[in-house]
């Protein structure tokens, strides 16, 4: 289907096509079983100015926004949802710096991330602050003219191969969810270090750490926006990034669907290929209007948070959900029509299954994208 | 340093598809590509330019829609691209070809050096290169698989053969053919293809760069290809067993026997 990309977009999602199919693909099964990190990768990315796509040109960047960082990450996903998490980790510790630096603070750290030679990440959950972002513990102390930050972030994407973490922590108490404050934090700071790295079901090529700080003193000016702003830099944060996490999913759910389309063409049983069967040729047909549903969710989705709409938050979780909950029906079915192979970890549907599950859970799960989504549907149809 | 890089449009490798009753490739069905051995040239290119300061200019002679790839390699570092088109360069074999880019290259003026890759993936002969040294009567090296060390005054590099390396040393300006293993292209980039859009590929006919025709395309090619075909692999072979000393006499008989060696 045509989507009507700029002739800049149709570069990016070229190039990046090709650093998937050329870079990625031979490797994806490798770095996910050993776990390895795809900073290799992340130098092709840097090299084809891939890194600073949604950064403004004056800091280095190409310009574009969340459709152009969707666009990268959907089509790395295609080869592995896992690798291209370093990028979209990325985008996601970079934009509260996006929309909340100061000039000094996007000029100090922007450039460095949109030439790939800086990686971000972003500490916002906690063993007790999933979901109830409330529930976050890390504190935040002004003394003199630091910030000292004590306290543990869970599960952080990036985690200790970034060098550049937005964090959320608790600069008073008493005001509940206006009480929390969002700082940049560098890695190397005294007392910032790093915990186990996770084993976890999927996107292992992605690594995900506890960032541990104790009494962390950081400089009065690495605090984002004002005190207690913290709820919202994580929350309009979080509004642009979820097309991302969407973007990937699209992008697991289409490389799973190349692949069960082409086996299918190549399997025969009962002296014919299995594409000619139609309890498989409807599979695919399912799979093929789903994916193809939420590209169009998800692309529309995006033009409308770059266009400067200020009401995102329903769309954005809509496109979530849907390419999320496509990523893994597509996924689980690309394995029942690849059977056996399907199953067998030297085949990429896989790994594919197990790298989907998690765009249903992270960046908000979707039972939370659905409150947000009724919610606003409630709030709106209230004012009529 | 300014390099010149001579590159070809081939059809791609993985399209290729024979006509089995001529036993000639359809090109018609075939997806143009630079030849991949020039990427090689390409890239070696620019990344001398970036140590050295200077330029790389990409150089090709083809039909008119060569500029489109021509202007792609802007996208990864070079600064200019040069076309030689005209109906009077078609059908031009290794020799006539190097003649015309001869003539391109003194065109495009100063040099320090011009890189081509080894050999073109639908020719396969690597003259080009040599021929086009001889062309411009300067020094060459073939199959370089690393350069060593390049100055204002000479280039020594590393020569692949079967079982080894050769280090060589020429002055300069000279000519280079390189093989894969001497790097590895880098991708386009964004910012670079952007470039390449608003570049203009400079487009020369046969009198634009004073050529003779007579030495130009069909007219200039003592080359006649009488007929093409798939060579039948016919498996047979003979081990020679036994010690060194054994093995080596017993050569020498074998090839005696055969006449193709003579005792004095």
């Amino acid at each position: 289907m045509n989507y009507f990309l700029t002739e800049e977009q149709e570069m990016i999602k070229e190039l990046a096509a090709r650093i998937a199919d050329e870079k990625i693909a031979p490797v994806a099964l490798e770095y996910d079983h050993e776990g390895k990190f795809p900073h290799d990768i992340m130098q092709y990315l840097a090299q084809s100015d891939l890194c600073g796509v949604y950064i403004e040109e004056k800091y280095g960047g190409l310009g574009g926004g969340v459709f152009e960082m969707a666009l990268v990450v959907e089509e790395l996903s295609r080869a592995c949802g896992g690798i291209a998490l370093a990028f979209a980790g990325t985008g996601l510790g970079a934009f509260p710096i996006i929309l909340f630096g100061s000039e000094d603070q996007k000029q100090k750290y922007l450039p460095d991330i949109a030439s790939g030679k800086k990686l971000a990440a972003f500490g916002l959950t906690e063993a007790d602050a999933g979901s109830d972002a409330a529930g976050i513990r890390t504190t935040a102390v002004l003394d003199g003219d630091s910030y000292v930050l004590n306290g543990t972030k869970q599960w952080i994407t990036n985690g200790g191969e970034a060098d550049i973490y937005t964090v959320v922590a608790c600069t008073n108490r008493s005001k509940g969810a206006r009480g929390f404050s969002a700082f940049i934090v560098e890695k190397g700071t005294p007392g910032f270090s790093f915990g186990k790295k996770e084993d976890k079901m999927g996107i292992r090529a992605s690594c995900t750490r506890e960032l541990i700080f104790e009494d962390c003193r950081i400089p009065k000016e690495n605090l984002l926006a004002r005190e207690g702003m913290g709820f919202i830099v994580a929350m309009k944060t979080l509004d642009r990034t979820r097309p991302g996490v969407a973007a990937q999913a699209l992008g697991i759910a289409t490389g799973a669907f190349n692949a069960a389309l082409k086996y299918s063409r190549e399997r025969v049983q009962f002296g014919q290929t299995i594409s000619s069967f139609q309890a498989v040729q409807h599979m695919l047909a399912d799979m093929a209007i789903q994916i193809e549903a939420s590209r169009c969710l998800v692309y529309q989705t995006c033009r409308h948070v770059d266009s400067g709409a200020k009401d995102i938050s329903k769309e954005s979780a809509m496109a979530k959900v849907m390419a999320s909950d496509t990523a893994m029906k597509v996924t689980v079915d690309a394995v029942q029509i690849m059977g056996g192979y399907g199953y067998m970890r030297e085949y990429p549907v896989e790994k594919m299954m197990r790298d989907a599950k998690i765009t249903q859970i992270y960046e908000g799960t979707n039972q939370i994208q659905r409150n947000v989504i009724a919610l606003e549907l409630i709030k709106q149809a209230s004012k009529v | 340093m300014n390099v010149i890089v001579c590159v070809k449009q081939v059809p791609g490798t993985n399209e290729v598809k024979m006509n089995k009753e001529t036993n000639t490739i359809i090109r018609e069905s075939a997806e143009a590509i630079i030849n991949p051995f020039d990427e090689y040239a390409i890239e070696e290119g620019v990344r001398i330019k970036e140590n050295t300061d200077g330029s790389v200019t990409v150089l090709s002679m083809g039909i008119p829609q060569v500029a489109d790839l021509l202007r792609e390699t802007i996208a990864v570092g070079v600064d200019n691209a040069v076309l030689l088109s005209d109906k009077a360069f078609a059908g031009a074999d290794s020799l006539a070809t190097a003649y015309a880019l001869s003539m391109g290259v003194k065109k495009i003026g100063k040099y320090d050096l011009i890189i081509c890759g080894k050999q073109a993936t639908d020719g396969d002969t690597a003259q080009v290169g040599p021929s086009l040294a001889e062309k411009l009567g300067i020094p060459h090296t073939t199959y370089v698989r690393k350069i060593e060390q390049i100055t204002e005054n000479y280039i020594r590099c590393q020569r692949m053969t079967e079982d080894g390396y050769e280090v060589i040393e020429m002055p300069l300006p000279a000519v280079i053919t390189v093989v894969k293993e001497i790097n590895e292209p880098r991708l386009p980039s964004i910012k670079g293809k952007l470039k390449a859009k608003k570049t203009e590929v400079m487009v020369y006919n046969a009198d634009d760069i004073g050529a003779d025709k007579n030495l130009c395309g069909l007219k200039g090619s003592p080359t006649q290809v009488v007929k093409t075909f798939v060579p039948e692999h016919e498996i047979s072979g003979e081990i020679i067993e036994g010690t060194s000393r054994e093995q080596a006499q017993k050569l020498v008989q074998k090839l005696m026997s055969m006449q193709f060696m003579t005792c004095k």
